[in-house]
């Protein structure tokens, strides 16, 4: 594979219930392509909880998957509040999420440290009040 | 254990994908914040869960499971047994208590962490 695939999504932000579905894609594409199951959970997992942060916090954005033969980046690009602190936000346990989502399962603020603890190298750009994009790269070789 | 062996012991109903019944599992886990499930467990193939929305089973599919077992009764709404059937998931639903369910598999040799080898 000497070209790099791209995956393309629009995550909709209006709907709690629908999150999930481009990871569930993308899961479904990796396998096709024969890449091992570990690295498809890792991916997966790690760009699920993306998915669900879009959607609780963001109301939505875009999701790119890229592989190519020595890595897999997923870029993660929305037009919410941006995170004030980031440092915060990364540790285990901190969250913004309010009761409501907590009663479905999520906002335990395990988001983001789930989604460094799944790849291989994770960057975050945020301007609080414009968006946030996160980059992470998990290693094919 | 098979999967049809829990259903016996939590006197489970099956909700769908019955032909998942003869699979056989090493390890289960029980809880009802996803976010936990998606950060701390590893091979479980089953979850037993309280929490009823289709994010159970799209987490439940993340991890690669094959099972989910609703407690206290809870049940799928359609959209959810829609999202189980396309990724060939057997649920189950029992009456039983979290507690209770997951000491009953546990005491029959359903472990939690480590996968046994038999």
């Amino acid at each position: 594979m000497s070209e790099k695939l791209n995956f393309h999504f629009d995550v909709d932000g209006t709907d709690f219930t629908s999150a999930g579905q481009a990871s569930v894609q993308v899961k479904k594409n990796l396998r096709r392509l024969g890449i091992a199951p570990e690295t498809i959970r890792r991916v997966s997992i790690a760009m699920y909880e993306g998915e669900i942060n879009m959607v609780i916090h963001a109301g939505g954005g875009e999701a790119d998957v890229n592989v190519s033969e020595d890595e897999i980046e997923i870029i993660l690009t929305d037009h919410g509040p941006g995170i004030a602190d980031v440092e915060q936000a990364m540790q285990e346990g901190f969250s913004t999420a309010t009761d409501s989502i907590r009663s479905l399962g999520f906002g335990a603020g395990m988001g983001l440290p789930n989604m460094k603890r799944y790849t291989d190298d994770m960057k975050i750009e945020t301007v609080v009040g414009s968006g946030t994009t996160i980059t992470m790269r998990i290693s094919l070789m | 254990m098979k999967i049809s062996t829990i259903k016996e012991l939590l006197q489970a109903e099956v909700v769908c994908c019955e032909e998942g019944l003869q699979h056989h599992v090493y390890s289960a886990c029980g809880s009802d914040m996803m976010s936990d499930v998606l950060a701390y467990v590893k091979d479980q193939a089953v979850l037993l869960t309280g929490l009823v929305n289709p994010q159970v089973i799209r987490t439940a599919e993340m991890m690669d499971m094959v099972c989910v077992v609703f407690v206290r009764s809870k049940k799928p709404s359609e959209e959810m047994i829609k999202l189980a059937e396309a990724s060939g998931m057997t649920l189950l639903t029992t009456d039983k208590r979290m507690y209770d369910a997951c000491g009953i598999l546990y005491a029959n040799g359903l472990i939690g962490k480590k996968v046994r080898h038999v």
